[in-house]
């Protein structure tokens, strides 16, 4: 079938230098030395003025990470980090802590948030949008938080939303009282490892009764060579409060593979929800599977309380290993999560992603749409758990994952575990793999669409679920993003 | 110069190389509509394809000249920029792309390919509504996947209206009549007609007369067994009609 | 022996290894087994941190290794063959093995044109029977390990080419006497074009341990089907390895009926090797008490335009766990690829348990594959809906199950045999 072979030989030579967020920012760095040690932790803890008690506990994690072990189940290979040859702290030098606003920011930075198109000046933000479409932005660099915005409006509404650093040190009390309850310090090798180490991330807090009155974002960046980023976010919603938040990434284009390790925990309590989206593009290496990003990823929220809710929809195109599970503890009773997920891979990109949906509370249900996209010479393994407890009565699952093929060098693997343990739990599951079909092509070309547009159209629609559940900006930004990582060119 | 003309056309199934097309020939002039009938099994549909340029069937033999140039080399996006459009007897189904926007992307592209501008939204909006109106599709309908859950009716007047849009200069319509009750095809008949012109040249394949009463053709064909064995005025159909495809079954083999 | 034991930490393990040792055998297969005793030496038994086996943890599920199995009195035999309920005199040939061992007298191997049965203890005194160990080969596992190195007696069934057998050949397995452990392994391979059906049924009363392992080879054209029917005593434990290999154009019908056994695995794996093949693996699960049973499936998809379809049905009642892992495999290039598997639980009661692995995966990208996964009670509309209609409630749930199962069931074709399964059904029911 010719047809179809000229768009994957299209998709195959795709050029990776479109990668537009590759650039580098030239700015002074105040890097902590290479490796990984006590001091190091000590040295990290003391450039953000923690107490104490959060240096114990990074140590402590630290002493635990040593005896555990790489997990290797997972269907991604890569060559074996040197976790004593990364360097665990660097930010820029005018930046972060003891900054009194923007002003003070280096311009080097801004500029290069400027060209991520991302607004960190609030009043342009103001100038040009419906106040209705505010995103509230923080912007983390590196290991730390270059600036977040919109802070004193929120805090108006008795919101919190800083950097996980400034949170440390503002409100130390209502930090410990959440920070690791989700995600044990021992959970997994990675999460280990972040919870020593960890740089920067947000603290978002919403106090009982309220509803979050913009979007919240955090933007991540990683610039510096060798460096590894943990990025650390926990976001608390109390009582029938409400929060979306969303987060994006992208690094810059380099040899070297980077490792980005990140943690996320997410607290629901009675009638609350939080809805979570992630639009993923760190940069996924060259066309020859040269450098990129690993991206091992810990999320979890938890609903704690009765009639909570957690959604958490991503769309992944970047990274060259992606390695992530963004869960639900269905803790209270009637709580509800869910799961919406694109992910496309090319290239030599790797993807063993999916989620966990955990139903321990009664009457608790849960939804899970997974959408996968391979081309190139990729990977891409949905793999997920969907389990009832003893108590989990009632429990409800609906879980749906399709993949699409893209040319025949790429893989597309359906990895579910469903447990149940109590009989009135009723679960369905269905998954799907197959190609775009002939017939869906020759329509489309037969009413003059090139073959990437065709593609394009055809891969859109089969994700349009997923980008749904996104806010308005990012879903436009999605659609854009899905087309150029499939296609190369298509304009 | 004539808009269409088929020599000889020798078409086989690429996957088990049976042959269905055994020497066609055909001429068709800009203005003109020409009806193509014939028994089921005689290689209408594939006719339509080949022209289109789906790849499951295999030239041996033959040319097909659009506009004087051989399209069989061309790829079946560039014979819809060239001006061929074939309405399907079976319209495909694509979830998750809303009508709208398929017509959106289709047109642009053409429209691209012809030299011209996008159309900006507001102006595509409005020449869409004012289309679609004639062809009884609602606005709900456009906001739908593309022919997914669309009835047999409401597909075949999707496809009149992207043909309306994308205005062909050859239009080939398979099967149009089927699945349709008298309504519907009143409904389709009536966009067809509208889209006559001198211009534009239509082949109509049906197996029935019914649909010729609603789109009178100007020269009526009889294909069977791969080949056309007879060629008449609009009376042809009229006698097919009264005689059955009996008297050709035989002729062709 | 100075070998590294440290891989095993349970008493069944040691003994298992104890026994090997003490029963050493210089028969012509005797590599083979070094082998194998040696991967189960390095692995152990199979246990949750194995992936294949994560639902299915023999270390905690099987505390002992019992004595092997020695044949009863001829009188003792003959009553606990008598006993079994197989598929009663459908079969045209039988063999049948007490306690793992080839019972002569009892069985009716001859007379059937195309068809040759010989039994394997005494093949393996002279030399190594052909097919032998050739599809074990591809599979690392613990209990075909076992089963390999321990393995005492079983059936060589050759069906040559273009041969059709009309009416069933039965492989029965009786277990009898004293508790023990029998390992059985049987090479089948049915010749080109021929057509064939087994019947494979496994029985006993008390306390034993069955391992068994079939290597199975159809060649290009032939028609098979299988059942096997796993009515274990309560008490036993059953662990049995299908491996199978099918050439092009080959038809093979294999289906399942579990209801025995304390703890019970059934493996399959299948490869088609050749194309335009067509396979069906169904399985229906009745379990209840304390059972547990694991069925688990891989197929790979080698070579293009084969279809698989996989249909498992589980009936779970009691505190029984039922596990159903299955994996389709396409193969890179195995293009028009068709394989669809799908998985349905049905709960009799609060305390059941279920987990599913239902895995693709994929290389080509020209395929269609598909599974499907739910589990819930009994719909009580539809209990309703009956009892509405005068239908008393226990006949009402019988109803319901057998409709549950008749999609897997039905499809055997054969109206005896369904029958036959559909009253063991009703039997299992109490009703």
């Amino acid at each position: 079938m010719p047809a179809v072979q000229e768009t994957v030989d299209r998709v195959r030579e795709i050029d990776v230098e479109q990668y537009k967020y590759g650039f580098v920012t030239n700015i002074e760095s105040d890097k902590a030395p290479k490796g990984l040690n006590e001091d190091i932790i000590r040295f990290i803890s003391a450039k953000k003025g923690e107490l104490e008690w959060m240096l114990e506990t990074r140590l402590d994690a630290y002493r635990r990470w040593l005896t555990m072990e790489e997990p290797d189940w997972a269907r991604v290979s890569y060559p074996k980090i040197d976790f004593n040859d990364l360097y665990y702290y660097s930010a820029p030098k005018k930046s972060g802590y003891g900054l009194k606003g923007l002003d003070e920011v280096d311009p080097e930075l801004l500029a290069t948030y400027e060209k991520l198109g991302i607004p960190l000046r609030e009043q342009e933000i103001l100038a040009g949008v419906e106040p209705k479409n505010r995103v509230a932005v923080d912007a983390v660099f590196d290991s730390v938080s270059v600036i977040t915005t919109f802070k004193e409006g929120l805090a108006k509404a008795g919101v919190i939303f800083c950097s996980i650093s400034e949170a440390l040190r503002e409100h130390p009390d209502l930090v410990k009282k959440y920070l690791g309850s989700v995600v044990p310090i021992s959970d997994n090798f990675y999460a280990t490892l972040n919870s020593a180490v960890f740089s920067d991330g947000s603290f978002v807090y919403v106090p009982e009764g309220v509803r979050c009155p913009m979007e919240l974002s955090t933007y991540f960046r990683i610039n510096e060579q060798n460096t590894g980023q943990f990025e650390r976010t926990l976001i608390v919603a109390e009582k029938g409060a409400y929060v979306s938040y969303l987060e994006g990434c992208t690094a810059p284009q380099r040899d070297e593979s980077q490792l980005h390790a990140a943690v996320v925990e997410l607290v629901a309590m009675e009638d609350a929800e939080i809805k979570y989206s992630t639009v993923q593009n760190w940069y996924p290496g060259d066309a020859d599977g040269r450098g990129g990003i690993y991206n091992f990823v810990t999320k979890r929220g938890d609903c704690r309380g009765v009639r909570s809710k957690i959604s958490w929809t991503q769309v992944e195109t970047g990274s060259a290993i992606t390695w992530k599970y963004p869960s639900c503890i269905l803790r209270g009773d009637d709580s509800r999560g869910e799961f919406y997920s694109v992910a496309i891979s090319n290239c030599h990109q790797q993807i063993d992603s999916g989620t966990k949906m955990i139903h321990l509370g009664k009457n608790t249900s849960s939804r899970i749409i997974s959408k996968g996209i391979s081309a190139g010479k990729s990977q891409n393994t949905y793999r997920g758990l969907v389990s009832a407890h003893r108590k989990a009565s009632n429990a409800r699952n609906f879980t749906q994952c399709d993949n699409l093929l893209i040319g025949q060098d790429c893989g597309a693997h359906t990895v579910p575990y469903i447990e149940s343990k109590n009989a009135s739990a009723v679960f369905e599951h269905e998954a799907t793999t197959s190609k775009i079909s002939d017939d869906q092509m020759f329509y489309c070309l037969q009413r003059g669409l090139s073959e990437e547009e065709a593609v394009a159209l055809v891969v859109n629609g089969f994700v349009r679920d997923i980008i749904q559940q996104l806010p308005m900006e990012f879903a436009v930004e999605s659609q854009k993003l899905i087309s150029i990582s499939l296609e190369g060119s298509v304009g | 110069m004539a808009l269409l003309e088929i020599k000889n056309l020798h078409t086989r199934i690429a996957e088990d190389g049976t042959e269905i097309l055994r020497g066609v020939d055909l001429t068709v002039n800009a203005g003109e509509v020409h009806a193509i009938m014939g028994p089921n099994g005689s290689g209408k549909s594939t006719l339509s394809y080949v022209l289109a340029g789906k790849e499951n069937y295999e030239v041996t033999e033959g040319e097909v000249l659009f506009n004087g140039e051989n399209i069989l080399e061309m790829g079946p996006d560039e014979r819809a920029m060239a001006g061929m459009f074939l309405a399907f007897q079976y319209p495909i189904e694509i979830p998750g792309v809303a009508t709208i926007t398929f017509l959106k992307a289709a047109l642009n592209s053409q429209r691209k390919a012809r030299g011209l501008d996008e159309l900006p939204t507001p102006d595509f909006m409005k020449l869409v509504r004012e289309k679609a109106k004639q062809m009884n599709i609602t606005s709900d309908m456009l906001k739908r996947p593309l022919n997914v859950g669309f009835s047999g009716g409401e597909k075949k007047r999707s496809e009149i209206l992207q043909m309306a849009l994308l205005e062909p200069t050859l239009c080939v319509l398979d099967e149009t009549d089927s699945g349709l009750d008298i309504d519907a095809l009143k409904v389709v008949s009536n966009g067809v007609n509208a889209l006559r012109s001198p211009e534009r040249a239509m082949i109509v394949i049906t197996h029935y007369q019914r649909l010729l009463d609603h789109i009178v053709p100007d020269i009526v064909h009889v294909l069977s067994a791969g080949k056309i064995v007879k060629t008449g005025g609009p009376d042809l159909a009229l006698e097919l009609e009264k005689n059955g495809y009996a008297d050709y079954i035989g002729e062709a083999a | 022996m100075t070998a590294d034991n440290t891989a095993l930490s349970t008493a069944a393990e040691r003994a298992l290894i104890e026994q090997y040792e003490a029963a050493s055998t210089g028969d012509a297969v005797k590599l083979m087994r070094e082998k194998a005793i040696a991967g189960f030496r390095s692995r152990g038994l199979p246990n949750r941190r194995v992936e294949e086996w994560k639902y299915t943890d023999l270390r905690r599920g099987m505390n002992e290794a019992l004595p092997i199995a020695e044949m009863p009195a001829a009188a003792e035999a003959k009553a606990a063959v008598d006993t079994v309920a197989g598929f009663g005199d459908m079969a045209g040939a039988r063999i049948v093995f007490v306690n793992g061992l080839y019972a002569p007298e009892l069985s009716e191997i001859s007379g059937v044109e195309g068809l040759t049965i010989r039994s394997l203890a005494a093949t393996l005194a002279k030399s190594r029977p052909q097919g032998l160990g050739e599809l074990a080969a591809s599979l690392t596992d613990s209990a075909l390990d076992l089963n390999t190195a321990f393995m005492r007696d079983g059936a060589l069934i050759d069906v040559a080419a273009g041969a059709e057998i009309e009416k069933p050949v039965e492989i029965l397995h009786v277990a009898a006497g004293e508790p023990a452990a029998t390992y059985t392994r049987h090479v089948v391979r049915v010749g080109e074009g021929a057509k064939v059906c087994f019947s494979e049924v496994y029985s006993g009363k008390g306390h034993y341990q069955t391992n068994t392992a079939i290597e199975f080879s159809a060649a290009k054209g032939a028609e098979v089907s299988w059942i096997k029917l796993q009515n274990e005593s309560r008490e036993a434990q059953h662990l049995s390895t299908l491996l199978s290999r099918l050439d092009g154009e080959v038809g093979f019908d294999h289906f399942i009926f579990n209801s025995g056994a304390h703890l019970s695995r059934t493996q399959t794996f299948l490869r088609f090797d050749g194309e335009g093949s067509r396979a069906e693996l169904r399985s229906a699960m009745l379990i209840t008490e304390e059972q547990h049973c694991d069925v688990t499936l891989v197929v790979d998809h080698a070579v293009p335009n084969c279809e698989s379809r996989e249909f498992c049905k589980s009936v779970i009642d009691g505190a029984a766990k039922g596990v159903f892992q299955g994996r389709i495999n396409v193969f890179p290039h195995a293009q028009k690829t068709d394989g669809r598997m799908v998985s349905q639980a049905l709960f009799l009661s609060e305390s059941v348990e279920m987990a599913y692995k239902p895995e693709l995966e994929i290389f080509a990208d020209d395929v269609q594959c598909a599974h499907g996964a739910t589990s819930g009670q009994i719909d009580e509309d539809l209990l309703f809906y009956l009892r509405a209609r005068g239908i008393p409630e226990a006949e009402a749930r019988t109803l319901l199950v057998l409709a549950f199962l008749s999609e897997v069931i039905e499809e055997i074709g054969d109206e005896q045999v369904v029958e036959t399964l559909e009253e063991r059904t009703r039997t299992w029911l109490g009703y």
